[in-house]
């Protein structure tokens, strides 16, 4: 789940907007320039846009806290085409989610995006370049997803307890935690599952860029 | 059949989960609360410019997101598959 609207300080919100905007707006050049250079590119950007909308649209309950969270989808645009795009991708949902759901909010998409977009996607990528020549791709997609959607909430975790140290930025830091990052360990795992199912057509149909990567 | 199984375990996953009872509500409620307790002073500075007005409306737009997004993927998989890339079809 993401920050919801007016929960950020301005201040904070100010800082993520500002981290956000220039990743956002690099990633949309790179997507420009990779439809570009070959209009088969269009149709993976347009999978893993998809694959984000799907995903992210589902709440899912998690026995860990008896609470619901939706996972993220960005593994998969992750794989295929690094974090600056998936922030751009993002970004598109996440205006979706606070325009017409009154999800997320408008003054905390930049730290939304933060997270989701830019630094469990960044994680989830290194993680995929590690893994890359050692593990079959669907294995790769299944950890690269579950990495991605997780640190993605530990990064939001970590942003409330910016904003409210209370007593102190640990305890704070703990607390959310124990809410965000917790609840979303099940549903990482679904969301792994869902990324290795896809990775697998996706593979058959366009084999090399699939497992090559198109930013490897 | 292989393919099966991913697709049985997550509704083995759906069922346990909502077998039992809890108040299931989203994270962001709880973190919420949690907010109010850290910093009972904080005021929400600003509310989301629409909302949904009811419970039915919020989960029809939510089904338009997955429909926008599982039809884009469909369509694309069944596209591609359909041209004759696909190398075990």
């Amino acid at each position: 789940m993401h920050i919801m609207e007016g929960f950020l300080p301005p201040l904070w919100a100010g800082v993520w907007y500002a981290v956000s905007l220039p990743v956002i707006a690099y990633g949309a050049l790179r997507a420009k320039k990779l439809v570009d250079e070959n209009p088969k590119n269009k149709t993976l950007l347009a999978v893993a846009g998809g694959f984000i909308f799907v995903l992210s649209s589902l709440k899912i309950p998690s026995p860990v806290t008896g609470s619901c969270s939706h996972p993220t989808g960005t593994g998969i645009a992750t794989m295929l085409f690094g974090p600056a795009v998936t922030a751009f991708l993002s970004a598109i949902v996440l205006l979706y989610q606070a325009l017409l759901l009154a999800h997320g909010g408008i003054t905390t998409l930049g730290a939304n995006d933060a997270s989701m977009g830019i630094i469990g996607p960044l994680v989830g990528w290194i993680v995929y370049r590690g893994l890359k020549d050692r593990v079959s791709i669907k294995t790769n997609a299944f950890i690269v997803a579950v990495v991605a959607d997780w640190f993605t909430y530990v990064v939001t975790s970590i942003q409330l307890a910016l904003a409210f140290p209370g007593v102190s930025f640990v305890n704070s830091a703990l607390t959310f935690m124990g809410i965000f990052a917790l609840t979303q360990i099940p549903v990482a795992v679904v969301e792994g599952i869902f990324a290795a199912l896809l990775i697998g057509y996706i593979a058959q149909t366009s084999e090399e860029k699939a497992t090559q990567g198109v930013t490897a | 059949m292989k393919k099966l199984i991913p697709v049985l375990f997550l509704v083995l996953y759906l069922l346990t989960v909502t077998v039992y009872a809890q108040s299931w509500t989203g994270s962001d409620d709880q973190a919420e609360e949690a907010i109010k307790q850290i910093d009972p002073s904080y005021k929400q500075w600003f509310s989301p410019i629409w909302e949904p007005p009811s419970g039915e409306i919020e989960s029809f737009l939510f089904s338009v997101q997955s429909a926008i997004g599982a039809f884009v993927v469909g369509y694309v998989v069944g596209k591609s598959r359909a041209s004759g890339n696909a190398p075990d079809n």
